[in-house]
């Protein structure tokens, strides 16, 4: 799947343009994974982001567990809709820190 | 085939206190503010009370732990574990035709964790001589955990010496079994010390009970076997204790699903309708009528070439098939 890079500072701001689903959660995972090394700080940025499934979350997941055993930060901002309503029902906001705009997610990770 | 639920919920029963009986009552009063209760005839109050309080404060999702019943048309009872809901089951029973009958139950037992087995003592027709109940099951030893379950100083009254035949029938998954006119199939699931899930055919119509099984695909294909165990499904009855969440973090391993990938499964396999089962104990009506809300936005987010019916069990729903 496309997967917009960029860093601001230390932080790697990662954007995802489409789907995160069966097809293209592995490559997500494999992209949010190789970044969050030692100490990492990582926005995943989801206004491009039309629908993520189990799939794409369970690659959030495990993106969590390893920045937490790495010391390092991870955030979400710019949730569209659809994803604010799946983030709402399997409770994800419980599990990585969402903000509304990459702004304020920047300014939480520094 | 009809599907009528006598326990809906996991891991343990949790009545209703007064507590939460008053807040209904009260949400109920607060409903009818404005109606003319006095002139209202009886007819008119069961309609207000089905059409216009949520289930949540006209019902309940229920209390028993998980046994599901599976009227055949046939001679013999079919029933899907043995928890605490077996023993209103029983009652029910007793209560239609009388001690004196003689009847044969066959009891598919998913595992025996405690849930599914709590309401066997307390079943009225195990003390009936002339009753013949059959438990089947792919569990080794299940008649060891009976015993022990009906044990000194655990219980007053030995297995042993139970009035009914009791058979224990080992079934190999995977193979198909035609039991009192019912095909039938196992599948072994993920949960601690294994359990299983059942497949049951009749007529054309088809029904699986799948509960206490944790599913931890990391990405969903048609090679996942639950997906041809589900496969057209008219009804399929899932563990749906947690919410996704929950269930790949804190409670990562601890054998059950969320509401999630049970819309997912079934939406791949093309089953016609959900009942989402095992309940969170620690839900109450309002959560499980919220989470019941939210399935089923996730159930129309999720594109389908087929729509799918989502419901939540609760102790006295029916579904024919």
């Amino acid at each position: 799947m496309e997967i917009g890079e960029r860093r601001d500072g230390n932080i790697l701001v990662l954007r995802p343009v489409g789907r995160i689903d069966n097809d293209t959660s592995p490559d997500f995972q494999s992209r949010l994974l190789s970044g969050l090394t030692a100490g990492a700080a990582v926005l995943v940025d989801f206004s491009a982001v039309e629908y993520i499934s189990s799939a794409g979350l369970r690659a959030l997941m495990m993106g969590s567990k390893q920045s937490k055993a790495a010391n390092g930060k991870l955030a979400v901002a710019s949730l569209g809709p659809v994803v604010k309503e799946i983030f709402e029902i399997s409770r994800f906001a419980m599990v990585v820190q969402v903000f509304d705009t990459p702004a304020d997610a920047l300014a939480a990770l520094r | 085939m009809l599907i009528r639920f006598w326990g809906s919920r996991g891991s343990i029963p949790t009545p209703l206190g007064y507590r939460a009986v008053r807040a209904k009552v009260r949400e109920a009063l607060m409903a009818a503010r404005g109606l003319k209760l006095d002139s209202l005839s009886p007819e008119a109050i069961d309609a207000f009370i089905a059409n216009e309080l949520p289930f949540s404060v006209s019902g309940t999702y229920g209390g028993n732990s998980s046994c599901v019943e599976i009227e055949t048309g046939g001679d013999e009872y079919v029933l899907c574990d043995v928890g605490s809901g077996v023993r209103e089951f029983g009652n029910a029973l007793i209560a239609k035709h009388g001690p004196a009958k003689k009847s044969r139950f066959n009891v598919f037992l998913s595992h025996t964790h405690w849930d599914h087995i709590m309401g066997f003592p307390f079943f009225t027709p195990s003390y009936i001589p002339g009753n013949v109940i059959r438990i089947h099951g792919c569990h080794k030893g299940m008649r060891d955990v009976f015993i022990r379950q009906q044990s000194d100083p655990c219980f007053p009254i030995d297995f042993r010496k139970l009035g009914a035949t009791i058979e224990f029938v080992e079934l190999e998954p995977g193979r198909t079994y035609e039991i009192d006119g019912l095909s039938v199939k196992a599948i072994r699931q993920n949960h601690p010390s294994d359990s299983y899930g059942f497949r049951f055919s009749k007529n054309g119509k088809s029904m699986v009970y799948s509960t206490d099984s944790e599913h931890k695909f990391d990405v969903l294909t048609e090679s996942y076997p639950f997906v041809e165990f589900f496969r057209d499904a008219d009804l399929l009855i899932f563990d749906a204790q947690y919410s996704l969440a929950d269930q790949i973090s804190v409670k990562e391993d601890w054998g059950h699903s969320s509401n999630m990938v049970a819309v997912e499964l079934a939406q791949l396999a093309r089953v016609k309708h959900l009942v989402m089962y095992h309940h969170e104990p620690v839900f109450d009506d309002r959560m499980i009528e919220k989470v019941l809300g939210e399935t089923r936005r996730y159930a129309e987010i999720n594109e389908s070439p087929q729509k799918l019916i989502v419901s939540s069990a609760y102790d006295g729903l029916e579904i024919v098939l």
